[in-house]
């Protein structure tokens, strides 16, 4: 396979991080262990280490974005690097710049790291396969097939919140993935991560409009009762909902949406009493949670966000940091 | 090698002549003069040649009909023109090309055809002929001057990838084309099931996250198609099947009665849906790649006729358009020089008899055309092709010997084939001839 080629050197070190399919299981742990160190090293007033020093990580979005970008820019700024967020509408690369021509321009700024989202999936394949030898890409999601450090992130608050990921790791957890699969970048990601680490009970969860064809390959089961989906689970993974899909025929409405796969009160109730609940954000009040569940005691949705800066610190440290600077992690 | 053109009589020794016409497959002396053959047969001919080739080993079958090669003029010629495109076809083995309507501008009025016969009438070597739009600048509503086109030269009318508005459209402009007893190509995929995709709806593209094509956007056109052919008594040619339902449907209409044939893409033969991993550009096609199990029916359907003609669907691309996210790329590939070389692995594979490489190249696309049946008997027209069987070849796109498009995105270059044309003649003409082992000459 091309992908694993791409985003690793010879070495089987990281170069690009393109998607989580092909990481290597010791590879994904070492990004975790990487992050919680990162997470204790930042945690007090001081927030800054100094592994990037004098790097450019130049966050190029083509989607709008304001909460991924942040947390990229985060990461890089408490890793010491130089920022340049460049938000760029889809209009002006039809202007005559191809996406090539801005990857170009952009190196030749000498920037080390893109953070790249496209809404064309294979977007940051393409901009690895183009890059100049030395400059790293970071995929930031790139349409509906791969958004790898969410990925990571939900792996890490899993591992760090899930009583049973703790005590007997991931190939004991069930763990339900609800909502637009279809058009989900993150339910791939994560489940390639969960498999990779060992998890043989993944489910995805949704009408049968929103679940892609041949999903099943990648390993999980298909549900289109949430009762049944969420039986036992120990993690419940919601995905969100664009608004428009009404529009593109695949629901009939958000309200019904939420009275048959939304995270209502009754059946959190019936969720095992350790189970967690997690949602990449932004969530839709209503539609895939209920309001008053979003940040009760077993979501860990705002967790995800925190954690999601160590885990994009520790992906920059390991493509960027020198070897010497990794005793600072 | 193109401007080699003799006028020269030749005599081709002990090669495998492949006439689909009569069925003859048989390993013969043939004698070609005056832009005609003038001998076929186990005996020498009394009479002298200018010129003799040992073919041995070797077939000799008519050129190929290409039933889809877009040349890109008028209008795209930074991707290709008449001129680098018809060097590729020579080198392809091919006589004819059926050029789509989807041109700039479309092929929707006779100057607009007069434009491309005139174009067409200062090339040599090579016989270029072009489908008439069904609608009006192809935008699916309003019928083109089908009549007008016909007069003017098109030999069958299609909306090339364009969708129409309706069934009613649909079913209007099968009544009109066939009150002119014109063949209507027809791209069978439902615009709407399609929705934009760019991937065939499965496991590969599913993982890829590519937007999807189902098999049911080829199967529910086909079944409307198919309505429409047996309420209207129109003779409809499907282009570019896909599917293994869309193969199984067409042969229950043939299996009817139904006036309804098929060509597929040689590449459609060749690869499948696991191609485009990788995200490779080059495998980004319409329709798109599909299943092992596709591919294996549509080569089957080739094999026992169901599908009567094989095309190359040359699309051929400057570099850019290739340069982007996969979704965003250009689909198609620049297939002219590879249509054969494809068809000669399924004869080593055993999946196809050399005989029916012949038939689905030329007899089975002529057919499609309403053309006289291309055959290799005496009298008939010297627009031939030799192939051996057993040459190496190395696409290597840079190349001006090896590779003659314009359009270098071809999914095949760096690929070794064994088997390729080593001569094309037209009209008794030598239009190309492969390089280094020049054919066995004798």
């Amino acid at each position: 396979m091309k992908t694993p080629s791409l985003q690793l050197d010879e070495h089987g070190r990281l170069r690009h991080l393109l998607t989580m399919e092909g990481l290597p299981r010791d590879l994904i742990l070492r990004l975790l262990d990487r992050a919680e160190g990162l997470a204790q090293a930042t945690s007090g007033a001081e927030k800054k280490v100094a592994l990037l020093n004098g790097r450019t990580v130049v966050n190029l979005f083509f989607e709008a974005s304001t909460r991924t970008r942040t947390t990229f820019e985060l990461a890089a700024k408490r890793l010491s690097a130089d920022v340049i967020n460049l938000q760029i509408a889809a209009s002006s690369t039809s202007k005559g710049e191809t996406l090539l021509d801005t990857l170009k321009t952009m190196e030749a700024m000498q920037a080390d790291m893109f953070v790249v989202r496209h809404e064309a999936s294979g977007a940051a394949h393409f901009f690895a396969e183009h890059a100049a030898p030395g400059v790293a890409i970071l995929n930031a999601g790139d349409g509906r097939h791969a958004h790898p450090t969410q990925g990571l992130l939900d792996l890490y608050t899993i591992r760090a919140h899930a009583p049973k990921a703790r005590s007997a790791g991931f190939g004991a957890l069930s763990v339900a993935i609800v909502g637009d699969v279809l058009h989900s970048r993150v339910a791939r990601s994560d489940i390639h991560g969960l498999r990779t680490l060992g998890c043989v009970d993944i489910r995805v969860v949704a009408p049968p409009p929103l679940i892609p064809a041949g999903i099943e390959s990648m390993g999980v089961r298909v549900f289109h009762d949430l009762e049944r989906g969420l039986d036992g689970v120990d993690v419940v993974i919601l995905l969100r909902l664009q608004k428009e899909r009404m529009l593109g025929a695949f629901l009939p409405s958000l309200a019904e949406f939420h009275a048959d796969f939304g995270l209502t009160r009754e059946r959190f109730r019936q969720l095992k009493p350790d189970a967690i609940v997690m949602h990449p954000g932004p969530i839709n009040r209503g539609v895939e949670i209920e309001g008053e569940l979003a940040y009760g005691e077993r979501s860990l949705i705002l967790q995800q966000v925190t954690h999601g800066i160590a885990v994009r610190m520790a992906v920059m440290a390991e493509i960027l940091g020198s070897p010497a600077a990794e005793v600072l992690s | 090698m193109s401007s080699s053109s003799t006028a020269l009589s030749l005599l081709i020794r002990n090669v495998r002549v492949l006439d689909p016409s009569s069925g003859f497959d048989a390993v013969v002396n043939v004698g070609i003069r005056d832009g005609r053959i003038d001998h076929r047969g186990e005996a020498l001919p009394d009479t002298a040649y200018d010129q003799t080739l040992d073919g041995d080993g070797c077939w000799l079958m008519p050129s190929a009909i290409d039933l889809a090669a877009r040349f890109r003029e008028p209008g795209a010629t930074h991707k290709a023109d008449f001129q680098s495109e018809t060097g590729a076809a020579q080198a392809g083995g091919i006589g004819r090309v059926v050029l789509p309507p989807d041109t700039s501008p479309v092929v929707d009025s006779p100057a607009v055809v007069d434009r491309i016969n005139g174009k067409a009438a200062r090339i040599h070597g090579l016989d270029i002929a072009v489908l008439g739009a069904l609608t009006q600048g192809l935008k699916g509503e309003a019928l083109a001057s089908m009549s007008a086109l016909q007069r003017a030269g098109c030999v069958g009318f299609g909306n090339a990838l364009a969708p129409l508005r309706d069934a009613l459209v649909a079913r209007r402009a099968l009544e009109y084309a066939h009150g002119l007893n014109a063949t209507v190509h027809v791209f069978a995929q439902d615009a709407d099931l399609a929705n934009g995709g760019c991937a065939h709806e499965g496991p590969v593209g599913t993982r890829l996250g590519l937007p999807p094509i189902p098999v049911a956007a080829e199967v529910a056109a086909l079944r409307l198609w198919i309505s429409l052919v047996e309420d209207t008594g129109a003779r409809v040619h499907f282009c570019r099947l896909s599917t293994a339902s869309g193969a199984q449907l067409l042969e229950s209409a043939q299996a009817r009665g139904l006036p309804v044939s098929a060509d597929v893409a040689a590449h459609q033969l060749a690869m499948i849906d696991a191609d485009v991993e990788g995200f490779d550009a080059m495998a980004h096609l319409v329709p798109p790649l599909r299943t092992a199990r596709d591919r294996d029916s549509l080569r089957e359907a080739v094999a026992r006729g169901v599908i009567s003609a094989v095309c190359s669907d040359h699309q051929p691309h400057e570099p850019d358009a290739k340069i982007n996210p996969f979704p965003l790329t250009e689909p198609g590939i620049a297939a002219l020089e590879t249509l054969l070389p494809l068809l000669i692995e399924l004869v080593h594979a055993g999946l196809l008899s050399p005989l029916q490489l012949a038939a689905r190249t030329s007899l089975g696309p002529a057919l499609v055309l309403g053309r006289a049946e291309p055959a290799i008997s005496p009298g008939s027209p010297a627009n031939l092709v030799l192939i051996d069987p057993e040459r190496r070849w190395t696409i290597d796109t840079r190349d001006p010997l090896s590779w003659h498009s314009r359009g270098r995105n071809t999914p095949f270059a760096g690929r070794t084939f064994r088997g390729r044309p080593v001569l094309t003649l037209h009209g008794g003409r030598i239009v190309w001839q492969a390089p280094a082992a020049a054919a066995g000459a004798a």
